[in-house]
This record gives structure tokens, sequence and C-alpha cells, in this order.
């Protein structure tokens, strides 16, 4: 199977070659009957997820349908009150720290300070990343944000550019697992096209990149993965070949 | 590493107040404002207004806190950032004595007006600076603790601004008579014991500081 081939398009069924031609699948998420509370609310119920290393998974469904408290689930910040959540090979319910330094979150909110200035933000968190400050003025340099905006308060840029400064402060993290939510509102073609780049190269890398978006068509392209929730449960999974079409996962999608 | 963590978010705190100037620009004209309008109320009887000139520093001193807390607890609410510091793996307890800290630095910049404004406009008198300035430096710290506890277990509420000072007030009651008392001292109204009364602070103070410690970071997960 060529390497390239197997990392942009059947990555469910791409091998980790180890050893000496052994063959094993890196589990990067792994769920099973997951139910997770907001207040009252079970806002997940029964997840059964798998994802592998390297893939690009997008979650698709409707408003409320529980996307987005997947991801914080995944990110280590809500427990799980039902069933078995490992996380990058920790077990959610039980120590969801070394999940939370691993992950690279981006929500609907940029977790930016208003008052500081963009270098200022990123040094700030970068100072408690495994990467340190060294990375920032790289990072700030991949997501096309100018020189001149680096010392300006946060709190005047413009939604896109306060987008791609929250995208550079998860590229300094160099995290494992990329959580994106809605990662491409707010930015113009080439701030998309560049945070397309960036997912597929933190992939390449051996990062594990899960999507919502409801830009299906653009996240489609890039995905390797299509996982439909609705009703706080994972309704489908399907699984993208290089001929673009969904197809099986044995057969064709599963459909729960 | 809880050291490293603990300046940096107390220094983040305090750029963020330098930036946006709310202690001056805001908390200071209030508080004098407060100050001043209890002497108004009071003025008819010069007498009464010395000796309750302590008392009515305190509570000025702690509607200023609430207008700090809010404001530093605010700051981490308005954008997920609450979020991105249990992601980063920052220590809760650096977050909480780091806030402490710029929520101290910036109530002792308004403390500095309201003396010398209680000395002007009530006309007292400074006996014991050491004393008063301990005071102010103890039970500033003490009140600050508490408000940085409080701040994030209402972070998550939606009447975060009228809830906190109905938490505040009662819980910093013996912040406000320890340093009442030890003010009657530091100012000659009362023959009290006020290093007696800064020993209580003190204590109030370390009480404050093991129940953040201890249930900070519950509620940082938890609002």
């Amino acid at each position: 199977m060529p390497a390239e081939k197997c990392r942009y398009w059947i990555v469910a069924e791409c091998p980790e070659v180890s050893g000496a031609g052994s063959v094993t699948r890196v589990s990067v998420i792994s769920m099973q009957g997951v139910v997770a509370l907001l207040g009252r609310f079970p806002a997940l119920s029964g997840v059964n997820l798998e994802v592998h290393k390297r893939e690009i998974v997008l979650l698709q469904g409707p408003n409320g349908a529980g996307k987005s408290t997947l991801l914080r689930l995944c990110a280590g910040l809500l427990r799980p009150e039902a069933g078995t959540a490992i996380v990058l090979g920790h077990d959610l319910g039980r120590d969801p720290d070394p999940v939370r330094r691993s992950v690279g979150l981006l929500g609907h909110d940029t977790a930016l300070y208003d008052e500081l200035t963009v270098l200022e933000n990123l040094r700030f968190w970068a100072s408690f990343s495994r990467a340190g400050t060294a990375t920032v003025d790289a990072a700030l340099d991949r997501l096309g944000v100018d020189q001149r905006l680096r010392d300006v308060a946060v709190g005047r840029l413009s939604a896109g550019q306060r987008r791609r400064v929250a995208i550079a402060g998860i590229v300094v993290r160099r995290p494992s697992l990329w959580l994106l939510d809605e990662p491409h509102a707010g930015l113009d073609d080439e701030g998309r096209d560049l945070v397309d780049h960036l997912v597929l190269q933190a992939t390449q890398d051996g990062a594990t990149a899960l999507l919502v978006s409801h830009e299906i068509d653009r996240t489609f392209e890039l995905a390797t993965r299509r996982v439909t929730v609705a009703g706080g449960m994972v309704t489908s999974d399907c699984v993208k070949r290089s001929t673009g079409t969904d197809s099986a996962l044995g057969g064709g999608c599963v459909v729960a | 590493m809880l050291w490293r963590d603990l300046c940096l978010t107390a220094a983040k705190d305090l750029r963020i107040e330098w930036r946006s100037r709310v202690t001056t620009g805001q908390i200071v004209p209030f508080a004098a404002l407060v100050l001043m309008l209890f002497g108004f109320a009071l003025d008819a009887d010069r007498r009464l207004l010395e000796r309750a000139a302590p008392g009515l520093f305190w509570m000025t001193m702690l509607f200023a806190a609430v207008v700090g807390v809010q404001r530093s607890t605010a700051v981490e609410t308005a954008d997920g950032a609450r979020r991105a510091l249990l992601l980063a793996g920052v220590e809760p307890m650096a977050v909480f004595l780091g806030k402490t800290v710029a929520i101290t630095a910036q109530l002792l910049i308004v403390e500095v007006p309201l003396v010398a404004g209680m000395v002007v406009f009530y006309g007292v008198e400074v006996e014991a600076w050491a004393l008063l300035v301990l005071t102010c430096l103890v039970a500033t710290f003490a009140i600050a603790a508490a408000g940085s506890l409080l701040g994030a277990l209402v972070a998550g509420l939606r009447a975060r601004e009228t809830v906190l000072p109905i938490l505040l007030f009662p819980i910093s009651a013996p912040a406000l008579i320890g340093a009442a008392r030890a003010f009657d001292d530091a100012l000659g109204i009362a023959a009290v014991d006020g290093w007696a009364w800064l020993g209580l602070l003190a204590g109030f103070g370390v009480v404050n500081v093991v129940l953040g410690a201890c249930a900070y970071g519950v509620l940082l997960e938890e609002t």
C-alpha cells in the first residue's frame, strides 16, 4: 500500500508499520457506550467510536446532535457518566490531565485576552506547553498573521484574524490530537486553505484530527472519514476511498 | 512549576489591568465616591464620622473588591480562557494564587487614595503607620483570596454579577471586623490591640488560601 495514498484516502485501512513487518493500528480514540451529561441533559447517549492515528475525521450532524460535546469530551473537559472513553491511551473517567495537555481544541471561542497583544497572548499560552515560546513567531508566520498585527491588542482584530491567531496557538502546542469545531468559520478562502493544509500536514506528522463543520464539501475533501452524529449517538461511519466516494467498512458505510 | 505558573498568571492579569486601566479609571473613582458619600451622610456628626471611619473605609473596600473580582472573573470567562487554562495544564493552585496576588495589587492601589481621602474628608490622623500598612496588606490579601475563590464558584452562573456580592460580603465579615478594629488602633480611635486583630486577619487569610488551594481546581473543572 503506497504510504502517501494510505495517509490521505483510506486511513481506516492504513496500518502503522511497526517492527519487522508486523502491522498494528494505533488507536487514538476508543469509546464504547459513552454517555455525557450537560447539566442533566444527556448530550451524548451511548457513543461508540474508534479513531486511529493519522485519521482526519469529519463529524457531521444537525445542530444539537452532540458534535461539540463529543469534541469537549475528547479533550478531557467532560467526564463520561457511563461507558469507557480512552483517548491517547488515557481513561478520561480517571485521568483526563495528560489528555488535556496533548490535544489542541478550537471551539467557538478563541481563548484570547482582548487587552493583550497577539504575541503576548500566544507567548502566555505557549509558556505552559512543551514547545515553549520559541515557536510562536513561526506559528504566526504559518498562519499568515502580518508582522504589523503582532503587537496589536487582540480586541482590535477582526474575527478572521482572531481565528487565525487562535489556530496559531494550536500549532504552537503541537498537539497529538486536533479537535476543531468549525475551523473555517470567519476565515477567507486563503485562510480556509491554510487550515486544511495545516491539518493535512499535522496528520502527516503523526497527529490525528476530528473536525466539526457544516461546510461539508470543503471538509469532506479533507477528511478521510465521515462520522454522523445525531441525538447524541454515532449513527453512521463512512470511510472515503481514493476514488473520492463513500464506501465500505466491509461493504458500505457502517450505520448504527 | 507552581511558582512559575503563579507568576505568569499574576503578570498576565496585571498586564491586562495596566492596558484596560479599570482600577485607576473606574474602581478608584467609584471607591472615592462611596467614601465621600458616606461622609456626606454622616457629616452632621463629625465625631461620629471619625469614629466610624475605619468601618466605612473597609466597607468601601469591600465594594471595590466586588468590582475587582468581577473584572478578574470576566477576563477568564469572556472568551473561553478558563477552558484553555485547563487544557494548558496550569496548576489550579497557581491560577488561584496568581489571581489573588493580582487582585490584591489592584486593591492596594485603590487603598492609597482612600487612606488619603479618609484623612482629608473624615479628619482622622494616622498614629501607627506600620500597623495601618500591614493591616491593608493582610486584610486585602484575605479578601482577594476569598474573592478569587468565589469568583471561580460563580463563574458559570448567568447571575454571577449579583450572586458574587451576596457570597463575598458575609464571607469577608471576619476581615471587615478585624481590619476595622486594627484601623481603630492605627488611627488612635479606640483603645484596642490592633496587632492582635492583625493576627486574626492573618489567620483568616491563611484559611482562605488553604480553602482556595483545595477547592479552586474542582471549581475550575465544574464551572
